[in-house]
């Protein structure tokens, strides 16, 4: 996990649904409906950022909210689904 | 009226001419001649309405869609619009330059079809020397970095070689094989005698697609369409009717679901006359199965309603001639003897890998003659 600067994967496409009201992770074959805060943090990787400094992003804007343990784990598990490289 | 729910996706046809003649081919038995298909301006137009609509995928399918040469304009147009795109292709015609036009265009990822495991089976069943070229079409996607799925449509003719096909796949680079068991519309129900399997080649197909799933867990995905007539149970067709998505044919005709157009009753809607929106929301052809009012019979009370939606139109109405019946397939339903019927007949005569079994899809017999006259 050392230095992995996470980034959508290439057939993955993140973006907001006007007609929904919901964020939306678009693939080949389906659509996975975001919820909570997921995506406000797969904004975040953009391939630049490191894991630490998307953790230290959240924190500053949620202030109290369990940043730390929770999103390397959430990005972890996106990754397993192969929608993180 | 409430509007029902926004559509998820929408099927375009772009043409309906083909290089090859599966004689599974989905499309219409009268194919729509190439000078009655939409611009490549009107294209642009239904999928722009199509994004404030809701639609989120569009897939670019045929006939062959290679066939048009402004098809990198519609993946602009899409790309433009918002819209994640897929082409669904034979491979024919795509080569290294067209495929980094569609990629620099914004194509999304690319479907591509197989008839079976080797070169001449693949070719015979195709009706068309194509096996070569889409070996090389899934080297230009693998080379142009966009995710490939294989689609394979499972038969009398193919399902025993299921394990060749995934392996197949593996070696061609494939993300996910689709193994879809043959749906009896279109050509396919044409030629429902050649291509219906036994009750054994697809049990012990279904074996094998579970032991290999387990294998190729984390790499490969493997999708198994389940076959018609055989499980007693009805597929809840398209997610439903006027649910999920809508298929915009090659003149601009707006349907439910891909073989719609074969019942005889209802009023096709389409994008000439027509906007997309008053078509999903307000046209009698998507309202007319719509939910769950329509149902009578056994579906009607069925606590399988919601999940079902009663099974498929389509097949209701080849198998009975009424497409508001309970589809034949649903064992509930007082028409399934003629499923069972059809699942335990006797194979024919002929081996499986003769070709004179096949009604190969093309322009219909007659009209050629009327052409030449
Ligand atoms: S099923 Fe075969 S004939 Fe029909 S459009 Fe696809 S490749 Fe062409
Ligand atoms: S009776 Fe109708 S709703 Fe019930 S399982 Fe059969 S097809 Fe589905």
């Amino acid at each position: 996990m050392t230095g992995w600067r996470p980034a959508l994967a290439r057939s993955v496409v993140l973006r907001h649904d006007r007609v929904r009201r919901a964020d939306l992770l678009v693939l080949p074959e389906r659509v996975v409906i975001l919820g909570g805060r997921a995506a406000d943090v797969l904004r975040l990787c953009d391939g630049r950022r490191q894991v630490g400094d998307i953790v230290d992003e959240l924190a500053a804007r949620f202030p109290g909210a369990p940043v730390a343990a929770e999103v390397p784990r959430f990005l972890d598990r996106v990754r397993e689904e192969g929608w993180l490289r | 009226m409430t509007s029902p729910p926004p559509p998820w996706a929408l099927l375009a046809e772009l043409t309906h001419s083909c290089p090859l003649h599966c004689p599974y081919c989905s499309n219409p038995l009268e194919l729509v001649r190439r000078s009655r298909e939409l611009s490549a301006e009107k294209w642009a137009d239904v999928l722009r309405q199509a994004a404030e609509l809701g639609v989120i995928h569009t897939h670019l399918s045929g006939g062959e869609p290679l066939l048009r040469p402004d098809l990198a304009a519609i993946v602009a147009a899409a790309e433009s619009a918002g819209i994640y795109t897929q082409l669904v292709t034979s491979g024919v015609g795509l080569s290294a330059p067209r495929m980094s036009a569609l990629a620099s265009a914004g194509l999304r990822s690319v479907q591509l079809s197989v008839q079976h495991a080797g070169p001449a089976a693949s070719d015979r069943i195709a009706g068309y020397r194509s096996f070569a070229a889409k070996e090389q079409a899934a080297a230009v996607v693998r080379d142009a970095e966009l995710p490939l799925g294989l689609n394979v449509v499972l038969h009398r003719d193919n399902l025993d070689a299921v394990d060749a096909i995934v392996d197949l796949g593996v070696a061609w680079g494939a993300e996910r094989i689709e193994l879809a068991n043959v749906q009896f519309y279109g050509w396919a129900l044409h030629n429902r005698t050649a291509l219906l399997p036994t009750r054994d080649q697809l049990s012990r197909a279904r074996e094998t697609v579970e032991s290999r799933r387990q294998q190729l867990a984390g790499t490969t995905e493997l999708v198994w369409v389940v076959p018609d007539y055989f499980d007693g149970v009805a597929k809840p067709c398209m997610g439903g009717w006027g649910a999920v998505s809508l298929t915009v044919a090659p003149d601009g005709g707006v349907l439910p679901c891909p073989a719609a157009g074969a019942l005889p009753d209802l009023e096709v809607p389409n994008v000439r006359d027509r906007s997309l929106e008053w078509i999903w929301n307000s046209s009698p052809a998507f309202n007319l199965y719509r939910g769950t009012e329509w149902m009578s019979g056994p579906c009607g009370g069925c606590p399988r309603r919601e999940t079902d939606f009663g099974g498929c139109r389509c097949q209701a109405h080849a198998l009975t001639g009424d497409a508001a019946r309970t589809d034949p397939a649903c064992a509930l339903s007082p028409d399934h003897a003629l499923v069972r019927a059809l699942a335990e007949a006797p194979p024919d005569d002929l081996p499986p890998d003769d070709a004179r079994r096949y009604v190969y899809r093309g322009p219909r017999p007659a009209r050629r003659e009327r052409s030449r006259g």
